[in-house]
């Protein structure tokens, strides 16, 4: 699935909750569904170190494909941790430099991404893109 | 005379609003104080009025707001108790004060290998200061310890002092944990030994009242913005034997008598350390936030923030699996929190969704969390305008956030 396909499924999903409540419910639950981040990369280098809360990221490329797995100490932030791995992971690196992420915003947790918000997730962001940027160099 | 909450409310605009559509429950007043309407209304009033810039103005505006802004001091002077109005020195805020001290002082009296003590329970602003002096001078920076109840470690105070210590610099009250320490003992323990404190006020003259000559503290420093007073403007007290002697901190208008490009001489106290327009409108609110708290008895208003904290303390202890980290006896109206393991950022999310706005993170003071070894804490800090039935509320959003992450 394409990047965007991705984003409008995580859009649809989460148009079923009108209640901040059931919302939160969900992304408590993928946040505790989350698996795939290695404890041996647990380490200072893959971690994004916000003010409020901790990500680890870390990423490999695999048949022209970044595949990224992560973790979060908090786990409202690990939700999200997995709807951006979920929408970036497992496509090429120039597809995630292309790609406009929107779903965050539709889904209403804009507010996750304010950069005084300070939990790591618009480093996070801005370190896929980069491994995207180390990757398609790779190739290249 | 009883303290009237519900009359006070009425005096803050901003407690009547709603967010999410829920009545706010503003308990994040460690971090900044609402403002009553009549420090509003003097700020307004500044502005539409009087608003000139001060001193050396030979016009009638100009005279005007000087004459307002020196009432302001002198309002200050009397709230603390300090001997004169020249030991009154408007900064920024708690921050700035205690960087003034750090550079001038530092600047004047300590040399390579000299020693400034502070305490485990600092917030950043009471110890980068400090280790920006350490790289500027090379001087060495104690710690005095803190036990499991958040309490200073006074023995191994006693111990930290030496012939090289020149500075004591610690809180008076904690802002993460709302240990009150006691810095009566902090001063008379390093005064018997000649050596001048310096008392983070931050987060005590809102609760409790000082008397710097009492204290016979050296230095003191305090922001508005926590005292139901504006933002931008903040006291530093200084004895004036220190001050006269210590270098200016800022240069630049003001703080000049004269000028000439082989040597300028400084202006008195308190104006040598007040380079440049200072904020005289925040001023002139925080002398009107001095005579809001006044009007409402300090030692009144300390008394129903106690029972508050009581209050909130009793009730969160009955929640299963919340740890309050901070247990002195001597504690203001703070409490620091964690419940199962339930990451603070989650459970403070979770709480604002219910219009409770509580701090969560480190609260600028990570050598605290590492004491714990903990990421955080969720910190409820309590005004004198917060209620019984606000602690309610954060008990059952307590409640409802530990069920949702069951």
């Amino acid at each position: 699935m394409s990047i965007s396909e991705i984003q409008e499924e995580i859009v649809e999903e989460f148009s079923a909750f009108d209640d901040w409540m059931d919302k939160y419910s969900y992304l408590i639950e993928i946040g505790n569904d989350l698996e795939g981040f290695e404890e041996e990369h647990r380490l200072e280098q893959n971690l994004i170190d916000g003010c409020q809360s901790k990500v680890w990221l870390h990423a490999v490329l695999k048949d022209g494909k970044v595949i990224f797995t992560g973790d979060s100490d908090a786990i409202i932030v690990k939700g999200i941790v997995a709807l951006l791995i979920r929408a970036l992971s497992n496509q090429t690196p120039d597809d995630i430099l292309a790609c406009d992420l929107q779903f965050v915003e539709k889904i209403g947790l804009k507010e996750h991404l304010s950069p005084t918000r300070s939990n790591g997730l618009v480093a996070m962001i801005k370190q896929m893109r980069l491994f995207a940027v180390a990757f398609k160099a790779k190739m290249a | 005379m009883a303290f009237d909450v519900i009359k006070v409310r009425q005096d803050f605009p901003i407690l009547q609003q709603k967010v999410y559509g829920k009545p706010l429950v503003y308990l994040d007043n460690a971090a900044t104080s609402q403002k009553p309407q009549q420090v509003i209304d003097s700020m307004i009033n500044v502005y539409t009025e009087l608003n000139s810039n001060i001193h050396r103005g030979v016009h009638y505006l100009s005279n005007q707001s000087t004459v307002a802004f020196e009432e302001a001091r002198k309002k200050i002077q009397t709230f603390i108790n300090a001997s004169g109005e020249h030991e009154v020195i408007f900064t920024r805020g708690t921050t700035e004060a205690i960087n003034l001290v750090a550079h001038s002082f530092g600047d004047t009296f300590l040399n390579e290998g000299d020693e400034v003590i502070v305490s485990e329970l600092e917030h950043h602003s009471n110890i980068v200061p400090w280790q920006l002096l350490r790289d500027r001078k090379n001087i060495t920076i104690k710690v005095i310890p803190i036990d499991e109840a958040g309490e200073l470690m006074m023995d191994k105070f006693e111990e930290l002092l030496s012939s090289r210590t020149k500075l004591v610099s610690v809180a008076h009250v904690s802002n993460a944990l709302g240990t009150i320490n006691p810095v009566e003992e902090v001063i008379r323990i390093a005064h018997d030994r000649d050596i001048p404190v310096l008392i983070d006020g931050a987060q005590a003259v809102q609760h409790v009242a000082v008397d710097v000559q009492k204290l016979d503290c050296d230095f003191y420093a305090f922001s508005g913005h926590k005292l139901y007073g504006p933002t931008g403007i903040g006291v530093l007290y200084g004895k004036a034997k220190w001050l006269e002697e210590m270098q200016p901190y800022h240069g630049g208008g003001e703080m000049i008598k004269k000028v000439t490009f082989d040597k300028t001489t400084y202006n008195e106290l308190p104006f040598k350390f007040e380079a440049g327009t200072p904020d005289y409108c925040g001023a002139i609110g925080l002398g009107v936030a001095i005579d809001y708290v006044k009007s409402l008895d300090l030692a009144a208003i300390a008394d129903y923030e106690h029972e508050l904290l009581t209050y909130a303390t009793n009730a969160l202890q009955q929640v299963d699996g919340l740890r309050i980290y901070g247990t002195s006896e001597q504690k203001s109206g703070v409490i620091s929190f964690l419940v199962d393991n339930i990451h603070p950022y989650d459970m403070g999310m979770m709480l604002d969704k219910m219009g409770i706005a509580v701090r969560t993170g480190h609260h600028c003071a990570q050598p605290i969390m590492d004491h714990y070894n903990i990421p955080g804490t969720v910190r409820a800090s309590f005004g004198l305008y917060n209620q019984r039935e606000e602690i309610d509320q954060l008990v059952a959003g307590v409640l409802k956030v530990k069920q949702l992450f069951g």
